[in-house]
């Protein structure tokens, strides 16, 4: 590994900011927070794929895969991150390296020649350029291709240093935070920068999830001006060093990008969620009490009061429509971090009873409101055996199971409800209608009349009544001409006559 | 004889390629009680999986030996190992399949010795069987990752035989399958194959592993597929049909092992090549007549092609595919009279390629694909769902072929294979001309528009 990449990663893991790692000892500290990964037994992306995720949706820039094929063949244009504008971000550009590449080392002559090829035909704002596994183990040295390419075409082309095996996809969201200090915020300057312009760090705005408290924060007079990364330009994340609050989406992994926001440029952070009625309500108060202590007229606090109850009347009633429909349903949770607690307690307040919530991922801080909600840490499990969650579901523990995509068939084959609470999920559930429309969903799958039809039994498993007993079958079938009529009169062929006549069908008559 | 271009870009735009490994995954999830193992760093694996289940719409079994930094550089004999043992411990494979990567691969590990020294010293591993198929990711497409791992199946499962004293079953026929063909297409073949009186032995058999069925119970294994027993029994087969080039070598080592001789039917979607392979089966079966629901079919089939000629003959339609699938569909398109104006394939592996129905095709991506089919004035897309953008692009429809196609359901159960499933894919195209029915105008033809002021303006639009 490249002396400046294994400075990098140590640097991000050595995260002051982060409570988990503050306390740690100093050794286990030096280690990171990676998780070392169990042959066998490993699930989720790598490094790459975590860069990638956090990077992808600045809509407007072109995102080179330096590659051979599987790394973008196999992964492009999967994720849900919605565009309001260009689609540039969904076209899949990779070097696509061949074997030829690799032991002639021509990787980065290639690599360069395609930045030129993409920019000369899509003049794009930027070019992120991702490393992966093989041409980091051959050497290639993407920064070098970056620097050259960016003073030969004008354009800004950034190396983004994340191969797969440095590590995990969490991993892989701090290098691309790095990647956006070194190279991107801060070489633009805003035209009119206000006192209202915020960062959102850590929402991709899957399915439109941004746009769902883009109304809330339009109404208050708060500007997105660095959106890190969900329906961003590249101008965009450029500025970003002039917001005056940064708001940290559920995301520890991008901490270290707005701690050093505030080293940098002096804006402060706070950590918030747009899940749930309560946390949403929260966030928008600090974050209107920020601006105001970093220069915003006092009065916003009174805007966003007004607003917030305005709003949560609005939601509650809109909410009260389903209690009927949901009361008394148990949910069995299967998320991490803090959609762990800031989802159960509006499902709560909805009469749903939550049987079991998993922490994985999840802070102290986390767990501890969910003891605090739930009245009780028995309902909290790490992680889950597929085996076990699908005999629990089976067994009608729980009436609906609400996860993300990789336990979706645990539930679905066990015949039981599921709704997709993960980033991969194609409804937006954040802010306060978001809400609505995941209680919405909640509804729709349990209610759905289809289940009864589904689990009841098939007609052979029901008990049987007694029937008559029937002579064995006869006559010729109809699709073979196999018969088991002796004295059939229609000639057969002589080789299907040799041939040995069976009570048994080959097929399906 | 086509000629294979190549298109002359360093840039890949859209790919149209799915790796190797995935292939070699998805192979062997045909057999039953498997699990495959990508021998890499854990994205190859989520990368390959999320594709997967895309796809399927199912939970699909797929594990990595988790290679990081160090283990690259020393060496992953031990990832492996630590693998296998995790595995078994986890959901007790009677199968694991082990596919090399890119990462693997540009390290040059030498996996065959390294799995030899680890089962033999291993005896604990003994009920499982372990196959290991070299594919790397910079190496061909997914075609040949499956075509790499059926053989090496049989390579590893199936003794040498007896060319004199063995004991030939003379109604079991092993059919070997492509990767072009769905769940659905295995199973219609293999009800072809049964309809004869003949039993085959399907590999690998996706047709009862991923063909989306709600099981009794939760496995974290391949839901069905090959059983293990029937892969040692492929040497008593009487024959052995191949279908597809890309699985000529695993039938010739079939042959070499066991000496069961073989056929390779290049493509079994059009009349004629169905009807070769229903000459074989008849041979096989030693009758001269066929059953009476095939020659229904066929009677049925002659009549989908009178009415569909009428929409695809000059047609001129752009696919884009891995090698044998193109070859099938454009080979049966172009016998319907339709143009072939863009042949956009992911490998040169396969020789089936030569012998297509046009004279040029390019290996590329998706965006050569819309490059070519717009200057070819293409009416019509094949491939699989990524052609969505280029479809827009274009504003000319698309048949989704191929892998993956995530944004359908039921991609599973697309057959386009026998009397059956040729007549619903003539149907498919010529419905979809249809749906794009372009109506004259007299610009068309050159003449001016017809003037406004003749135009009929109700009186609400006037006022």
């Amino acid at each position: 590994m490249a002396d400046v990449l294994k400075d990098k990663i140590a640097d991000v893991f050595n995260e002051p900011a982060c409570g988990v790692n503050v306390s740690k000892s100093e050794q286990q500290r030096k280690k990171g927070c990676a998780k070392p990964l169990t042959p066998g037994a490993a699930a989720g992306g790598c490094a790459f794929d975590g860069a990638k995720i956090a990077l992808q949706p600045i809509v407007d820039a072109a995102h080179l895969v330096h590659a051979p094929l599987a790394c973008e063949g196999n992964g492009w244009d999967n994720r849900g991150a919605a565009s309001s504008g260009s689609e540039l971000y969904r076209t899949g550009f990779t070097t696509d390296m061949t074997e030829l590449d690799i032991v002639m080392g021509h990787g980065e002559k290639k690599l360069f020649r395609a930045l030129r090829e993409l920019i000369e035909e899509h003049q794009p704002p930027a070019v992120f350029v991702y490393s992966t596994c093989v041409p980091a183990l051959i050497g290639d040295d993407i920064d070098a291709v970056c620097k050259a390419a960016s003073e030969k075409f004008d354009t800004p082309c950034i190396p983004v240093n994340a191969p797969g095996y440095v590590g995990s996809k969490n991993l892989g969201n701090k290098l691309a935070g790095e990647a956006l200090l070194d190279h991107v915020i801060g070489t633009i300057e805003p035209e009119e920068p206000t006192a209202y312009d915020i960062n959102i760090i850590g929402d991709y705005n899957l399915s439109g999830e941004l746009w769902q408290v883009k109304p809330l924060l339009d109404r208050l007079g708060i500007r997105i001006l660095g959106s890190i990364t969900g329906d961003a330009r590249y101008r965009q994340v450029a500025m970003a060093h002039r917001a005056k609050v940064t708001m940290l989406v559920c995301s520890k992994a991008l901490i270290t990008l707005a701690r050093k926001l505030e080293e940098r440029y002096g804006i402060p952070f706070f950590e918030g969620s747009f899940y749930g009625i309560s946390d949403t309500s929260d966030a928008l108060r600090t974050l209107c009490r920020m601006l105001v202590e970093q220069g915003a007229d006092l009065e916003l606090l009174t805007r966003c009061d007004a607003l917030i109850a305005e709003e949560e009347a609005k939601i509650w009633n809109a909410l009260e429509v389903f209690r009927p429909r949901v009361e008394g349903k148990r949910v069995l949770l299967y998320t991490g971090g803090h959609k762990s607690w800031s989802v159960v307690s509006a499902l709560q307040e909805l009469g749903m009873e939550v049987i079991g919530t998993s922490v994985r991922k999840a802070t102290e801080e986390d767990k501890t409101r969910v003891t605090e909600i739930m009245k009780t840490d028995a309902h909290m499990f790490e992680n889950m055996a597929p085996k076990d969650m699908y005999r629990l579901l089976k067994d009608a523990e729980a009436d609906v199971l609400m996860s993300g995509g990789r336990s979706q068939f645990v539930a679905l084959k066990a015949k039981m409800p599921w709704v997709d609470v993960n980033q991969e999920k194609h409804e937006p559930y954040a802010g306060y209608m978001g809400m609505v429309d995941m209680v919405r969903a909640i509804d729709r799958a349990i209610n759905n009349p289809m289940w009864a039809d589904l689990r009841d039994p098939a007609p052979w498993d029901e008990a049987s009544s007694v029937t008559q007993p029937l002579p064995p079958l006869k006559g010729t079938c109809p699709v073979t001409n196999v018969s088991n009529e002796v004295h059939q009169k229609r000639a057969l062929e002589p080789s299907l006559a040799a041939l040995e006549s069976s009570a048994v069908d080959f097929e399906d008559c | 004889m086509t000629t294979i271009a190549h298109v002359k870009r360093a840039l890949s735009t859209n790919p149209l390629k799915s790796s190797a490994p995935l292939g070699a995954a998805m192979a062997y999830l045909g057999i039953e009680g498997a699990i495959p193992l990508f021998h890499g760093s854990q994205g190859c694996t989520a990368f390959a999986m999320v594709h997967l289940v895309r796809h399927f719409k199912e939970a699909v079994p797929l594990q990595t030996t988790a290679m990081n930094e160090v283990s690259t550089i020393l060496g992953g004999a031990e990832q492996i190992e630590e693998a296998i043992e995790n595995l078994r411990k986890k959901a007790s494979p009677k199968f694991i399949g082990i596919a090399s990567t890119a990462l693997t691969e540009t390290r040059g590990e030498d996996v065959v010795g390294e799995l030899k020294e680890i089962v033999s010293r291993r005896k604990d591993f003994a009920d499982t069987k372990i196959v290991y198929a070299a594919t790397p990711d910079f190496e061909g497409g997914l075609e040949d990752g499956w075509a790499k791992a059926v053989t090496a199946i049989v390579d590893a499962l199936l003794e040498p035989g007896d060319p004199v004293w063995n004991d030939r079953d003379l109604r079991q026929v092993n059919l070997l399958c492509g990767s072009h063909l769905t769940p659905a297409e295995v199973e219609e073949i293999a009800r072809i194959v049964r309809a004869f009186g003949l039993k085959p032995i399907i590999l690998p058999d996706l047709s009862t592993s991923l063909d989306g069925h709600v099981s009794d119970a939760w496995k974290g294994t391949s839901l069905g597929g090959t059983p293990l027993s029937d892969i040692s029994a492929l040497a008593k087969s009487a024959y052995t049909l191949a279908i597809g080039e890309s699985m000529r070598d695993a039938a010739a080592l079939i042959e070499q092992r066991a000496f069961v001789p073989f056929r390779v039917f290049r493509s079994l979607t059009g009349l004629k090549s169905v009807d070769a392979f229903i000459r074989i089966l008849m041979e096989l079966s030693g009758t001269t007549d066929a059953p009476p629901s095939l020659k229904r079919d066929r009677a049925r089939l002659s009549d989908a092609y009178l009415d569909a000629h009428f929409h695809i003959g000059g047609l001129k339609v752009a696919i884009a595919a891995d090698p044998d699938l193109l070859f099938s569909l454009a080979s049966t398109l172009s016998g319907m009279g339709a143009e072939i104006a863009t042949a956009v394939t992911t490998s040169t592996n396969n020789p089936v390629i030569q012998d297509l129905p046009c004279t040029e095709a390019f290996v590329g991506d998706l965006g050569d694909f819309q490059t070519l089919a717009g200057e070819s004035k293409a009416e019509m897309l094949i491939t699989h769902a990524h052609g969505r953008h280029a479809s827009a692009a274009l504003g000319i429809p698309l048949v989704r072929a191929g892998f993956p196609i995530f944004d359908r359901l039921g991609a599973q159960d697309i057959c386009r294979v026998g009397y059956r499933g040729t007549r619903a894919f003539l149907y498919e195209i010529a419905n979809t001309a249809q749906a794009h029915h372009h109506r004259a105008r007299p610009e068309d033809f050159g003449a001016d528009p017809v003037p406004q002021e003749f135009e009929h303006v109700s009186y609400a639009q006037a006022s």
